[in-house]
């Protein structure tokens, strides 16, 4: 006879998902939670460094195809809420400790969003990189969450591709808009590959999430994929790549490439970038706004029930 | 009616009709990231795509009959606020979620009644717009009725918001019910409609919603009147500052 917790490992070891009303350790199911809310915080604000140039695309189609990729992420967040409140959570808290600074979202998106190229910059490269890791989660233990991510890939990888399509039009277009291509990729390519994580020997929660195959790859094995398939993408669209430091390894078979910037990296997860406090008081700002809406739905709702009630004892 | 060019006119309508559209979008998409909850925000989103949607077809149409190489971006980013002809309901502020929904209503209402009526359009590319956009405008209509309800019947600060935001719309519906010279001869052609006969459906149905969420129908003691003039509000020269921007600080870039 198998305790519990010899079950739960006998099906991680056979790739068998768990589901919500499986028994599990009470560390993985907080691992979860900590990791699928970050998620899904990071889909919500970076709604707010691309909604930013919504208002100002410079064309139709590209205000239409941002209006709707925002819209994605939006739709993004509320799985990533609704996988997460599986595990026994309710949304209304997850977003109560986003708000406290208790849980992180990604950091990229303390980056501000300063030129038209960074919306193109962001869907190439900070999609891409996502999608790295995502693929890779497609194959997590908990099935909520791996479902969520088959569904989110094939958005974002929708979204890469209009991204890259953006920058091939300013890196084909004027040399204005060549510049502002490069510029963007100047700032978002190393904040991309942060976006990895910290080193594998410094990273606090992944040898745990390894082993419940939370996470499925490393830190550096996922980043070293993106370095490699960035490269050639950085050819075709005729930019000068960001790291001076890269150069083809024939033995490994992969780029080698220069140190990250992980005093920025620590700097930026600390609450000091660009934009942390900008994010957190902007989401803050509509969620204090929008309380009078919710009250009123409250408000209206149980006036309606306390009707019906009425209506069923009148009958 | 001899120099009456029907051409002309319906470019010149399908411009009105485009610029209706992307002024409102415009102003909806503001709420992205700014909603009172991330269902609303995915909601209203999707309406400001709708309407921009609507632009894009409205505005190619008329630059197809223009048969001048313009596009659709010439005609949304650069022309200037006096040559925009909108009404002014569509570029109000976004004020608060009363005030943007009160105004979806007013406007929703008005479509549901309006597009019907261009789908029977002797122009088969105006009828087609409105085929397609009456079924979306039905679903923005079952949104704004739900909130008009939840708000005018929700907590007395609703209410009241509600109510504020009647009031300082109101007087902007009528322009809604206007007809132009060009307008009245592009309805008698059998091309566009006429908007005044419209007045007492869209009345009698906005009074009934009200009426059901408790709120009070305003008198119709004042009106504001010049979009279709090019005699707009303050509020579009500052959207236009926005969403023409990049546009014109690179001019004849390809995006």
């Amino acid at each position: 006879m198998m305790t519990p917790e010899q079950n739960f490992m006998r099906k991680i070891e056979a790739e068998e998902k768990i589901e919500p009303k499986d028994w599990m350790p009470e560390t993985y199911r907080q691992n979860l939670i900590r990791q699928i809310s970050q998620h899904a915080h990071s889909e919500v604000i970076g709604m707010q460094p691309e909604g930013n140039w919504i208002t100002r695309a410079p064309s139709l189609r590209r205000k239409a195809v941002l209006l709707s990729k925002v819209q994605d992420e939006g739709g993004h967040g509320l799985y990533l809420y609704s996988s997460c409140e599986t595990l026994g959570v309710k949304r209304a808290d997850l977003i109560a400790a986003m708000q406290s600074g208790e849980a992180k979202y990604a950091s990229i998106f303390n980056y501000p969003t300063q030129t038209w190229a960074d919306i193109g910059a962001i869907g190439w490269l900070v999609d891409g990189a996502a999608i790295v890791n995502q693929v890779s989660l497609q194959r997590t233990s908990y099935g909520p969450y791996s479902r969520a991510m088959i569904r989110i890939c094939k958005e974002e990888s929708f979204h890469q591709r209009q991204g890259y399509e953006l920058m091939i039009a300013l890196a084909h277009g004027s040399p204005e808009q060549k510049a502002m291509a490069q510029d963007a990729l100047n700032r978002f390519y190393w904040p991309a590959l942060m976006m990895f994580g910290p080193h594998d020997a410094e990273s606090a929660h992944s040898a745990k999430s390894m082993t419940w195959k939370i996470k499925r790859e490393t830190n550096d094995d996922l980043r070293q994929k993106f370095i490699d398939q960035t490269v050639p993408q950085i050819e075709f669209l005729g930019l000068a790549h960001p790291d001076k430091d890269l150069k083809w390894n024939a033995e490994r078979g992969h780029y080698d490439s220069g140190e990250i910037d992980w005093q920025e990296f620590y700097n930026v997860i600390n609450g000091n970038g660009h934009c942390n406090r900008q994010r957190i008081e902007h989401h803050v700002r509509a969620h204090e706004e929008g309380a009078w809406v919710r009250d009123a739905m409250t408000a209206y709702n149980a006036k309606q029930q306390a009707k019906t009630t009425e209506q069923r004892q009148a009958a | 009616m001899s120099d009456f060019d029907l051409k002309a006119a319906t470019q010149e309508y399908a411009t009105r009709l485009g610029d209706d559209s992307v002024v409102l979008g415009h102003r909806i998409s503001e709420w992205t990231s700014n909603g009172p909850f991330l269902e609303e925000d995915i909601a209203l989103s999707n309406v400001a795509l709708d309407y921009i949607g609507r632009a894009r077809m409205y505005y190619t149409y008329a630059a197809e009959l223009a048969g001048n190489g313009k596009t659709e971006d010439d005609l949304a980013y650069t022309r200037d606020m006096r040559e925009f002809r909108n009404l002014l309901i569509h570029e109000l502020p976004r004020g608060d979620f009363a005030y943007t929904m009160v105004r979806q209503l007013l406007v929703d209402v008005f479509n549901t009644h309006y597009l019907p009526e261009l789908a029977k359009s002797s122009d088969s590319t105006l009828a087609g717009i409105a085929q397609k956009a009456i079924k979306e405008t039905r679903y923005h209509l079952r949104r704004s009725h739900e909130w008009a309800l939840r708000l005018g019947d929700g907590t007395e600060e609703s209410h009241q918001r509600m109510q504020r935001a009647l009031e300082s719309l109101w007087g902007y519906t009528h322009e809604l019910f206007d007809a132009d010279p060009l307008e009245l001869q592009l309805a008698e052609a059998g091309v566009g409609v006429h908007n005044a006969a419209l007045r007492p459906a869209w009345l009698a149905q906005v009074s009934a919603i009200l009426t059901e969420a408790t709120l009070t129908v305003p008198k119709d003691d004042w009106a504001v009147r010049g979009g279709r003039v090019g005699y707009h509000t303050e509020n579009l020269g500052h959207l236009l500052n926005d969403m023409q921007f990049l546009h014109r600080a690179y001019p004849g870039c390809q995006w």
